[in-house]
């Protein structure tokens, strides 16, 4: 669990140029963190290619915050 | 309809001189050369393995550091030539002193920036992920990073300016082009303020190789970078490729009064013209470079002998040079031992679509300080003139009307013309 949490935080801080300690799980990437749409599509993309899994468009709608994004890839990869 | 006077308050440039229009006047003057060997990429399979570049390091040393002039979470996202017109944008404005703060100054201030070629180099890793790795690894980036226009967008909001946002694509002509048609915008009374000029990241292994095939490269200097670009020379075999940005701000003549901003001239001529002979060769007359020249004089309301200083587009190419001083020559008569015409892009390269807006900036810095920069290399001319090529070193005399050319493939021409303001 820890090991993908900082998997996706490191992802998150390097494409949103954000302090890491702002990446706690119920921060949202649009509300929060500063994405906007085509962040968000790409932050989706990094996970994809980090994690070797491939997320559906309507599954991608549903990662909102670090915690869905953690919660989503703990399941995909378990 | 009566047109407004427009004047350049303001100067942006980053290039392989440096950064700051200060700085690499001074490098210029003193006759530097920013031509190396690539070694960043592979060049060893290709004719041209040299190129102007832009030196990296702190602003304090004239020098660039991106990180400056864009978040590097958005630098990611874009092509180089994006950063550097953000850079030469944020300078040229710093310059001014203006800034659009009002809703009304917002709405009356554009930007009007153009490329050549734009996001090339991003194209071309964009299409080896697509072979290799899929659709679904291309970045929602990819396009709003490589679009010639994002370079105006990305100002535009940087800055909050609302105004018409607009851009220049005409191969080499595009920066003078787009300080021209952003003159007329002021004219016209569409804006009271742009911010225009061009930016080019073109050195990249497609890039070369593409420019290499057009046979508009030089070849024999990769041992001996600097010697490359040597327009006028009789050993000259083709241009060295130039990176960066040239922007200015232009401002409307009584907007820039009431504020009381430092004026470096006024744009009083603009020409444009079309060679309608050959995609990438000038026709042999110089008919089209003539034409962009008596157009811009004729808006000017000057004539020939008026002409103090002209930056020439001067390539170093073996056709190109020669047909533009046949074309210069014909234009002044018997003016021609008065003129001082020079090429810098012996010293910076070829800066493509940014090459227009940064040789504006050398013609205005001519007319500030009196002095015409030099055209380096020039060992032996390859023919007679009566104009003085400033050869190696700069010329000091009274500058008070400077011209600009441009000339693009397409047959694209265009001059403009500054002069010393009241």
């Amino acid at each position: 669990m820890s090991d993908i949490e900082d998997r996706v935080r490191k992802i998150v801080v390097e494409h949103l140029n954000v302090e890491a300690d702002k990446v706690t799980e119920k921060a949202s990437f649009m509300d929060d963190l500063g994405a906007d749409s085509l962040d968000q599509v790409e932050l989706v993309m990094a996970f994809e290619e980090e994690f070797g899994v491939e997320i559906p468009d309507d599954a991608a709608e549903s990662i909102q915050t670090f915690g869905d994004a953690v919660a989503f890839l703990s399941k995909a990869t378990s | 309809m009566r047109l407004r006077r427009v004047v350049v308050t303001g100067l942006g440039i980053v290039s392989p001189l440096g950064v700051g229009h200060e700085v690499v006047w001074s490098n210029l003057l003193a006759s530097k050369s920013g031509a190396r060997r690539v070694d960043d990429f592979e060049v060893g399979d290709l004719p041209c393995q040299i190129a102007c570049r832009i030196p990296l390091g702190s602003s304090e040393e004239g020098k660039f550091n991106p990180d400056d002039w864009m978040e590097p979470k958005e630098q990611r996202k874009v092509d180089p030539f994006i950063v550097f017109a953000m850079a030469a944008s944020t300078q040229a404005l710093r310059d001014s002193g203006f800034a659009a703060k009002t809703t009304e100054q917002q709405e009356r201030t554009g930007v009007l920036i153009g490329s050549g070629i734009g996001g090339i180099g991003g194209i071309n890793d964009a299409a080896i992920t697509l072979k290799e790795k899929g659709p679904r690894r291309i970045s929602p980036f990819f396009i709003p990073g490589r679009l010639i226009n994002l370079a105006s967008g990305y100002v535009s909001i940087e800055h909050g300016l609302k105004g018409p946002n607009h851009s220049v694509v005409t191969a080499c002509s595009t920066g003078a082009h787009a300080i021209g048609d952003a003159a007329r915008l002021i004219a016209l009374d569409d804006a009271d303020v742009m911010v225009a000029g061009g930016a080019e990241s073109p050195v990249n292994r497609l890039s070369l190789a593409g420019f290499a095939a057009c046979r508009a490269l030089s070849t024999g200097f990769n041992d001996a970078p600097e010697k490359g670009s040597r327009p006028y020379d009789k050993d000259r075999d083709g241009f060295v490729m130039g990176e960066g940005a040239g922007v200015v701000v232009l401002e409307e003549y009584e907007h820039a009064k009431a504020r009381g901003a430092h004026i470096y001239a006024e744009v009083v001529g603009y020409g444009l013209s079309g060679d309608a002979h050959h995609i990438t060769a000038p026709a042999e007359d110089g008919n089209g470079g003539y034409r962009s020249m008596a157009a811009a004089l004729k808006r000017a309301g000057l004539q020939a002998s008026d002409i103090d200083y002209i930056n020439a587009h001067g390539t170093s190419t073996p056709l190109g040079d020669e047909i533009e001083l046949g074309a210069v020559t014909r234009l002044l008569g018997e003016h021609a031992p008065n003129v001082v015409m020079s090429s810098t892009k012996s010293a910076v390269g070829h800066l493509l679509g940014a090459a227009g807006a940064v040789e504006a900036i050398f013609s205005l810095m001519a007319i500030r300080d009196n002095i015409a920069p030099p055209t380096i290399n020039l060992d032996n001319p390859s023919v007679e003139t009566a104009i003085n090529l400033a050869p190696h070193k700069p010329v000091e005399k009274t500058i008070d009307v400077a011209l600009s050319n441009s000339f693009g493939f397409g047959g694209t021409n265009a001059s403009l013309i500054f002069s010393r303001a009241d």
